[in-house]
């Protein structure tokens, strides 16, 4: 029981935070492998237009980026500032409007996305009323964060807010410019934008929402979370410097390698897939510094649930980091472009890293902020291999069916014709789909494990009264 | 700590001083998207049609949509073009077909010439889509009958036995009727889409009558048949 921290910080936000992450994380992967079944049993649309795949896969990216990460980004980052500035968040009315706002918005995306109100646009599908709520609550968001390094006790600023600030800046950036558009009424807008530089504005939004969110905003979390774990400082504060400013600075630039070959200008698709294979470089120097902050202490993996999850997260980080680069250059995009290759690189990225390193977090938050132990080890343990070997069937079926995808497109026969229809390579996509699915619902499983024992914890604080006694045990601490 | 150059005093500064990490911060993070995204609007070049104009429809004064031929160029949807791309929006269509041929020798085949950046430039928002769990639609236009496309759309494996995409039996039963195309050409002239007034004032009667479907096959029957390209002319380099 920390007692001192209890009463010293905002934990209250934090733990809210936490346990609604646990449930976004179980509602937006269950989407997804309800989304990803139906692809292998068109059935499961069931002529029901709420149900359809186009309809549930824009509720899938939106509730696993913006609901699942974005609780998960806000509990790590409000737990993260306060201990490393050494003083409580700036403004807790603040911060309880940040959750019920963010809360607020992921109600109105279940609601409006299968409706089938969209702008039409990928991970920047919500309409015109709920983007604006997005950037009132995302500002509140940062304006308490800065004013909490602000009035920080600590005479330097952690590197973990380094990563956090960045994501913060670049994400209002973004969606502020992307989500330009003239309303036509409540429910429809159109983009200010048209064709080519709309589409170059997208994918700018488009891979910086991963560059930033899901990459910057989870190095943040890395930065504080692994040597913390670990109980061993960052490896290396040289190489932190190098890799935040060559990520802040490159990583906005990779945007356009999602349009090569296409009607947008040569050169700056070139550009794009110049910069994105210079970034293998700040990337690994990411994951070599969490995982170097490990040397010397490798013997706690046996031992210790928490760094199993950071440590997978790293390991998937690199290799994510490594394929991506290799899937801009233009030869080998050519081939992966419009394949479920693409897909595949994306969920190695966002259930490998993104979601493997906020669960060590939680793990970690859970156990600090509700003042006790986890409900049950068994479970955890179970979590961490059904996640991984969910994450590794996922990635393995996406890979075969994209390059099968893309080569059955380019073969020719014997008389110089194209050897395959489309509709053949549909037909010989259905295995993978399939695994895909059983690979997406091993990880649900994972996560549902995850949920009643988040749950069955706050229940056991509550009934020894952990956190109460925490807020109140003020003479001993 | 010592701060022997200039680099580690810098940051040293800003790892103390929030506004200045944050000022920094802010222009570290804007060039690359300054660098790819500004020349677009400037440079000449990023449309085919500067230098090949007879891509886009030379309107006459007192010419109406209905009197652009196929191959005259680029023109703006009609109401019921526009109803249906909205349709096709509507049920996210974009996440598994794309609209974006790219020049390769089986994509050429398969779908026809490469696409042009002018064929795009009335689209408020594009719809290239990333993605072909489906096949491409950029020159979709005429391939198949409009009965095809009504059998398609209601039950696709009634056509295409491989399919794995959703029946949308609804298209027939819902009216356009109610939609204001009126509205929403307003709003696309406004952004600078060539509609006239007299477009405006004749949008919501081209409805009338029609379903869902009706526009989603009028849609799906005008891509790539807009604009005619020259096989032997390079548009871009």
């Amino acid at each position: 029981m920390d007692a001192a921290a209890e009463q010293k910080y905002n934990l209250g936000i934090v733990r809210w935070f936490t346990v609604m992450a646990v449930v976004y994380l179980v509602v937006g992967t269950l989407v997804g492998t309800y989304v990803a079944s139906e692809l292998a049993w068109p059935f499961l649309n069931f002529d029901i237009p709420y149900l359809t795949f186009g309809r549930l896969r824009p509720l899938h990216t939106n509730a696993v980026i913006f609901a699942f990460g974005g609780c998960a980004l806000m509990a790590t980052s409000f737990y993260s500032v306060q201990r490393t500035c050494g003083v409580s968040l700036w403004s807790d009315k603040l911060a309880w409007f940040v959750f019920i706002g963010w809360n607020l918005i992921i109600v109105s995306a279940v609601i409006t996305l299968p409706l089938g109100i969209n702008q039409a646009k990928e991970y920047a599908e919500l309409e015109w009323p709920i983007d604006l709520a997005i950037a009132v609550v995302w500002l509140a968001y940062m304006f308490n964060f800065v004013m909490t390094l602000a009035t920080r006790k600590s005479s330097h600023i952690y590197v973990s807010n380094w990563f956090f600030l960045g994501m913060m800046v670049m994400i209002t950036y973004l969606h502020v410019v992307n989500s330009l558009a003239i309303p036509v009424d409540l429910f429809k807008s159109y983009s200010l934008f048209a064709g080519v530089q709309d589409a170059m504005i997208q994918w700018w939004w488009g891979h910086n929402a991963v560059g930033f969110y899901l990459t910057a905003g989870f190095l943040g979390i890395m930065y504080y979370f692994v040597p913390k774990q670990a109980g061993r400082p960052v490896y290396s504060y040289r190489l932190s410097v190098i890799h935040f400013w060559a990520l802040m600075f490159g990583y906005v630039w990779l945007g356009a390698h999602h349009l090569q070959y296409t009607a947008l200008p040569d050169w700056t698709g070139s550009l794009g897939a110049a910069v994105s294979i210079a970034m293998i470089i700040p990337s690994w120097g990411g994951a070599v510094n969490g995982m170097m902050t490990l040397s010397g202490a490798w013997d706690k993996l046996r031992t210790d649930y928490v760094l199993r999850f950071l440590i997978m997260s790293l390991a998937f980080y690199a290799m994510s980091t490594f394929e991506g680069p290799i899937m801009s250059i233009k030869t080998v995009n050519a081939l992966s472009h419009y394949t479920d290759w693409t897909v595949g690189h994306v969920h190695s990225g966002a259930l490998g890293w993104v979601a493997m390193v906020a669960i060590g977090a939680i793990y970690h938050m859970m156990t600090r902020t509700f003042h006790t132990e986890m409900w049950s080890t068994k479970l955890i343990n179970a979590h961490f291999w059904t996640a991984t070997i969910g994450t590794v069937v996922y990635v393995v079926a996406m890979w075969v069916s994209g390059i099968m995808q893309g080569l059955m497109w380019r073969a020719y026969d014997e008389y110089g014709t194209l050897a395959y229809t489309f509709a053949e390579s549909v037909e010989a996509m259905h295995p993978y789909y399939a695994m895909r699915a059983i690979g997406g619902m091993i990880f649900v499983t994972g996560a549902l494990l995850m949920l009643i024992n988040v749950l069955m914890t706050v229940r056991k604080a509550a009934s020894e009264g952990s956190v109460r006694a925490a807020s109140t045990a003020a003479a001993s601490a | 700590m010592a701060n022997n150059n200039e680099a580690v005093g810098m940051q040293e500064k800003m790892e103390k001083n929030i506004w200045m990490l944050l000022f920094f911060l802010a222009i570290a993070l804007s060039v690359g998207g300054l660098v790819e995204i500004v020349p677009l609007f400037l440079i000449d070049d990023t449309f085919e049609h500067n230098k090949a104009p007879e891509l886009v429809w030379q309107r006459q004064a007192g010419q109406t949509l209905a009197d652009h031929k196929p191959g005259d160029g680029m023109r703006p949807y009609t109401a019921l073009e526009l109803a249906g791309r909205d349709v096709y929006q509507r049920e996210g269509c974009y996440l598994c077909h794309s609209q974006m041929i790219r020049p390769f020798r089986d994509e050429k085949e398969r779908y026809g010439h490469y696409s042009l950046a002018s064929e795009s430039m009335y689209d408020h928002p594009f719809q290239w889509g990333s993605k072909r769990t489906g096949p491409d639609f950029a020159r979709l236009g005429g391939k198949y009958s409009d009965d095809w496309h009504r059998k398609h759309l209601r039950a696709p494996r009634s056509v295409v036995p491989e399919s794995v995409m959703p029946n949308y039996p609804w298209f027939q039963e819902n009216s356009v009727e109610g939609v204001d195309m009126a509205a929403r050409f307003s709003v696309m002239q406004l952004m600078g889409v060539p509609y006239t007034d007299e477009d405006i004032a004749g949008a919501n009667a081209e409805l009338a009558g029609k379903s869902e479907e009706d526009a989603m096959v009028a849609y799906l029957q005008v891509l790539g048949t807009m604009a005619k390209l020259d096989d032997s002319k390079a548009y871009r380099e």
